[in-house]
C-alpha cells in the first residue's frame, strides 16, 4: 500500500514540475526585446510556449543537418534567433543578443544555464560587409538564404488569442 | 621464509604532510597555469599551427609511457612467476594508475576545449587511434584496480591470476596505442615508421622501472623501513637490460631511417645540425638517459651504493624526458617536404622552413604538476591501502 | 502480510507504470518524428553525393606577390576580424593566426624553376584527418568537403598532426567578432572549406576564384569532379595535372598544373 501511495506522489511530481516549468517561463508575459525584429511579429517559428521548452533540441538538431548534410533551409537556426531577437542601438547597429539586458542574455543568466552558442557564432544580425551577401540577395525572401532567413510563407499564423489560449491551457496543468 | 605483512605507509607527520604540501603546491601552480592557458587561449604558450603539440604533450606522454611499464613489476610477480618482485605488484599497480592519472590529467587540461570531455566520452570516431587510446586508458585503469584488489583481497586471490595476465596484455595494449598515435601519421617525416609502436614498449619498460625505483626508494626511505639489497640489484639490473633496449631501438630507428633516401633530411635535422634538438638528443637522449646510467647500472664500482642506482634512475626519467621532447617536438619542427625537389622561397605559413618553438613558463608548470599529481595519487593511496611490505629485507636463503 | 487484498491494487499499480512509460516513450520520440516528417518537405536537399567539388590551380597563371585569393578568403570568412591579442610578436602572430590559403613560392632545385602557387585544404578523398579525429568532428561531406564540426571539436590538434599539407589552423585567442557564414571560436581547429556557405546557396565560385579572376589571372577554377561536361572536368582532361604527395594516394580534390 505505502509503496503504491510514493509512487503515485512521485509520479505527480512530474506534472507539477512542468506546470512550473511553463508557468515560470509565461509569467512575465512577452520576453521579446522592444526594438528588436520579433517585437513586431505574431509569433517565433513555433509556439512560445514549445520553442522556450524546446528551442535548445530543435537547434541541435537543425545544426547537424546543416554542418553535417548541408540541408541549409532548417526551420530552426541560430542565425534567424539572432535576426529577429537582436535589439537595434539606434545608429543603425545591434546590441549583440548574449549582451546585459538583452533577449538571449536574460533568461540564461536568470536560470544560470551558460549561453556557449555566442562562443563562436555571430551575436548581431549580418551586416552588408563583402561579396557573400551579393551571391544570396538574389535568392533572398522566396527561398532561404543560407537557411539564415526564414521563410516568410511559412511563419506559423498563430493569432493573439490563441497564443493566450496555449498559454491558460499549459498554466492549468 | 618470513611471512610478509603489508601495510599502509605510515611515518612522522611533519615528514608526510609536508611533502604532501609540496606537491599541492605544484599542482595547484599547474592548475593556475592551465587556467591561465584556456582562458587566453593557447596563444599564450609556445605552440603555434606549426607545433601544435607543445611542452605538455611530452609531460603527458612521458608519464603515460612510464605508466604502462611501472606495471611490468607487478607482471613479472605474476605473468612470469618472480617470486622476488611478487611483494611489490601491489606497489606497481598503484604507480601504475598515478602515473595514467597525471599524464592524462596533462593531456586533458592542454586540449582546445577541455571542457567538451563529455564530447569525447560520447562521440567516438573507431579509425582514430586516439579514440581507441581512451577506450585503452579507461580500461587500464579498471582492470589495474581489479588487480590490485586481487593481489589485496584474500578472498579475491582467485582472479589474480586472470587479472595478471589481463592487465599485462591490456599494458602492452595501451603502449602500442600510444606509440602508434604517431607511428601512423604518414605526413610527417620523423613518424610514419611502424617501429614507433615496438619502440614505446621498450621505452615505456625503461621509464616505468626507473620511476618504480625511484618511488620505492623514496617511500621507504620515506617510512624509515628496510629495502633489501639484493632485491634492489635485481631491480637494477633489469633496468639495465630496458637501458640497452632503448639504445638499440634508437639505434634501429635511425638506420632504417638513414637507407631512406627520403628521410635522409630529418635524419640530418636530428642527428647533425638541429641545433637544440641534437643536443638533446645526443646529450640528453643517448649519454645522460643510456650510456651513463648503463654504467653506473653495471659497474661493479657502484654495484652495492644506492645513491647511484637512484641517480642512474633519476637520470634515464631526464633522458627518457628529451628522447620524448626529440620526437614529439622535433619531429614537428622540421618542416614538411610538400614539394620533393623544390626549395621554398618565400610562404606566409613556415613552409620549409624549421618551426620555432619556445614553451613558455605555464606549459612547463602544468607538465609538473602531472608528474605531482602522480606522485600524490602513490603518497596518499599507499597511505589509504596495503601496498607496501612493511620490510622488504632479503629472504634468508636467496630465492626460495 | 495481506499478500492477496492487495492485487487489485497491484495490478492498478503495473497499469500505471506501463502507461506511464508509454507516455514517456511517446513524448521522447514525438518530437524527433514531428521533425523529420515537418522537414520531409523542404526542398532543400543538402549535400550530393552525386557531385564532388573539387579545384584545378594552374601555377603558371598564379602572378609572384598577389594575394587577392588569400586576402578574399580573409575577407570571405571573417579571418580579417580577428585582432591580434595585446603583446603578441609579429613573428607569432603570424605563426599562430589562421591561415586558410596561403601563397607558397618556390624553386626546382635542379633547373632553378620558380613556381608560384596557392596552398590550402586538399580535400582528399581519403583525409588522414577524418581518419585520426577522435570525436568525429572532422569530416567529409557527401560532396567531398573536408571541414570540421566545432560543435564536437574538442582542439586536440591531432588532425594538424595527420595533415599532409599543413591545411589546418586552431584558433589561438578569444574570438570577439564573426561572421553569420563562419563562426569561428578559441580552441577549435578549421581549413578551408570550399566557401560551403556559397556553394549550398547555390553559387558555382569561391572567393578566392573569384578575386583572381576579378584581378585578370584566372588561375583558380572551381567546380564538379564528377560532372565530364563541367568546366573543370573538361580543363582536367585536356592539361596534365598533378597532385601535391600524391605519393600518399590520398586522392585530392584541389590539383596543379605547370609545378
Amino acid at each position: 500500500m505505502q509503496s503504491s501511495t510514493g509512487i503515485l506522489r512521485a509520479a505527480g511530481v512530474i506534472p507539477a514540475v512542468v506546470a512550473a516549468l511553463f508557468s515560470m517561463a509565461v509569467h512575465s508575459g512577452s520576453a521579446v526585446t522592444p526594438g528588436s525584429r520579433a517585437a513586431g511579429m505574431e509569433a517565433c517559428v513555433a509556439p512560445t510556449a514549445e520553442i522556450r521548452r524546446y528551442h535548445m533540441d530543435y537547434l541541435k538538431h537543425d545544426r547537424i543537418k546543416v554542418v553535417r548534410d548541408g540541408v541549409r533551409g532548417v526551420k530552426y537556426s541560430l542565425a534567424e534567433c539572432v535576426d529577429c531577437h537582436a535589439e537595434q542601438d539606434g545608429n543603425g547597429g545591434y546590441h549583440p543578443v548574449n549582451g546585459d539586458g538583452q533577449f538571449c542574455n536574460k533568461c540564461h543568466e536568470y536560470l544560470a544555464v551558460s549561453l556557449t552558442c555566442f562562443q563562436c557564432h555571430s551575436k548581431k544580425p549580418e551586416q552588408k560587409r563583402s561579396a557573400a551577401s551579393l551571391s544570396g540577395e538574389k535568392n533572398a525572401g522566396q527561398s532561404s538564404l543560407f537557411g539564415l532567413l526564414m521563410k516568410f510563407d511559412e511563419a506559423p499564423a498563430l493569432s493573439a488569442e490563441e497564443m493566450a489560449q496555449l498559454h491558460a491551457i499549459s498554466r492549468e496543468d | 621464509m618470513k611471512k610478509l605483512h603489508y601495510s599502509e605507509l605510515w611515518c612522522s607527520s611533519p615528514r608526510y604532510w609536508g611533502g604532501l604540501a609540496a606537491l599541492t603546491f605544484i599542482i595547484l601552480l599547474g592548475m593556475a597555469a592551465a587556467f591561465h592557458m584556456e582562458h587566453s587561449g593557447h596563444w599564450v604558450t609556445g605552440m603555434s599551427n606549426q607545433v601544435v603539440w607543445g611542452l605538455p604533450h611530452v609531460f603527458a606522454i612521458f608519464l603515460i609511457v612510464a605508466a604502462s611499464g611501472a606495471l611490468n613489476v607487478a607482471s613479472i610477480g605474476s605473468v612470469f612467476g618472480g617470486p622476488l618482485y611478487k611483494p611489490l605488484g601491489r606497489f606497481s599497480g598503484l604507480l601504475a594508475i598515478g602515473l595514467l592519472a597525471g599524464g592524462l590529467v596533462v593531456l586533458l587540461l592542454d586540449l582546445g576545449r577541455p571542457e567538451r570531455l563529455i564530447v569525447a566520452i560520447t562521440h567516438y570516431n573507431f579509425k582514430s587511434i586516439f579514440a581507441w587510446n581512451i577506450i585503452l586508458y579507461t580500461g587500464f585503469f579498471t582492470i589495474v584496480g581489479i588487480y590490485i584488489w586481487a593481489m589485496i583481497d584474500r578472498k579475491a586471490q582467485k582472479f589474480y591470476q586472470v587479472t595478471g595476465f589481463a592487465a599485462f596484455f591490456w599494458r602492452l595494449a595501451l603502449t602500442t596505442g600510444t606509440g602508434s598515435i604517431f607511428g601512423f601519421l604518414v605526413a610527417r617525416e620523423a613518424y610514419d615508421a611502424a617501429i614507433m609502436a615496438p619502440m614505446f614498449i621498450i621505452m615505456s619498460f625503461s621509464y616505468g622501472l626507473a620511476f618504480f625505483i625511484i618511488t620505492l626508494m623514496s617511500a621507504y626511505w620515506w617510512a624509515s623501513r628496510q629495502l633489501g639489497s639484493h632485491r634492489l640489484e635485481k631491480l637494477k639490473n633489469l633496468l639495465g637490460v630496458f637501458v640497452g633496449a632503448v639504445l638499440y631501438f634508437s639505434l634501429v630507428y635511425h638506420l632504417t631511417n638513414l637507407y631512406v633516401t627520403q628521410h635522409h633530411g630529418v635524419e640530418r635535422f636530428i642527428l647533425l645540425d638541429g641545433g637544440l634538438y641534437t643536443v638533446m638528443f645526443w646529450l640528453g637522449q643517448i649519454t645522460i638517459g643510456g650510456i651513463i646510467p648503463l654504467f653506473m647500472l653495471y659497474s661493479p664500482a657502484f654495484s652495492e651504493n644506492r645513491f647511484a642506482i637512484a641517480i642512474a634512475s633519476l637520470m634515464v626519467l631526464i633522458g627518457g624526458f628529451f628522447q620524448i621532447y626529440v620526437i614529439v617536438i622535433g619531429g614537428q619542427a622540421y618542416p614538411m617536404n610538400l614539394f620533393p625537389g623544390k626549395e621554398v622561397l618565400s610562404s606566409s605559413f613556415y613552409d620549409g622552413v624549421v618551426a620555432a618553438y619556445t614553451p613558455s613558463l605555464a606549459e612547463g608548470m602544468l607538465g609538473l604538476a602531472g608528474v605531482a599529481i602522480a606522485m600524490t595519487l602513490v603518497a596518499v593511496g599507499a597511505r589509504m591501502l596495503k601496498v607496501l611490505p612493511e620490510s622488504l629485507e632479503d629472504p634468508e636463503e636467496g630465492i626460495a | 502480510m495481506a499478500g492477496k487484498k492487495e492485487q487489485p491494487q497491484d495490478i492498478k499499480r503495473r497499469e500505471f507504470i506501463g502507461s506511464t512509460i508509454l507516455a514517456a516513450g511517446v513524448a521522447t520520440v514525438a518530437p524527433g518524428v514531428l521533425l523529420t516528417v515537418a522537414n520531409a518537405t523542404s526542398e532543400d536537399e543538402g549535400a550530393n553525393s552525386e557531385i564532388r567539388w573539387g579545384m584545378l590551380i594552374d601555377s603558371n597563371k598564379c602572378v609572384d606577390n598577389c594575394t587577392a585569393c588569400v586576402d578574399a578568403c580573409e575577407r570571405e570568412n571573417g579571418i580579417d576580424l580577428l585582432r591580434r591579442p595585446q603583446g603578441q610578436g609579429d613573428e607569432m602572430w603570424n605563426a599562430q593566426r589562421p591561415q586558410w590559403i596561403r601563397k607558397v613560392k618556390l624553386r626546382d632545385r635542379q633547373t632553378g624553376e620558380v613556381t608560384n602557387l596557392p596552398m590550402m585544404c586538399q580535400h582528399c578523398e581519403f583525409p588522414p584527418c577524418v581518419d585520426v579525429c577522435p570525436t568525429g568532428a572532422s569530416f567529409k561531406r557527401a560532396d567531398g568537403i573536408v571541414l570540421v564540426d566545432r560543435h564536437t571539436c574538442i582542439g586536440c590538434r591531432y588532425c594538424m598532426m595527420a595533415c599532409p599539407y599543413k591545411a589546418r589552423s586552431f584558433v589561438h585567442q578569444n574570438v570577439e567578432q564573426q561572421t553569420i557564414r563562419a563562426p569561428r571560436g578559441k580552441g577549435c581547429v578549421e581549413s578551408c572549406n570550399l566557401c560551403i556557405h556559397r556553394i549550398d546557396s547555390g553559387a558555382t565560385t569561391t572567393a578566392c576564384q573569384d578575386a583572381c579572376e576579378k584581378d585578370g589571372h584566372k588561375a583558380i577554377l572551381f567546380g564538379d569532379l564528377k560532372n565530364p561536361e563541367s568546366e573543370l572536368s573538361k580543363a582536367l582532361q585536356q592539361k596534365s595535372s598533378r597532385q601535391v604527395r600524391a605519393d600518399l594516394e590520398l586522392n585530392t580534390g584541389v590539383r596543379y598544373t605547370s609545378l
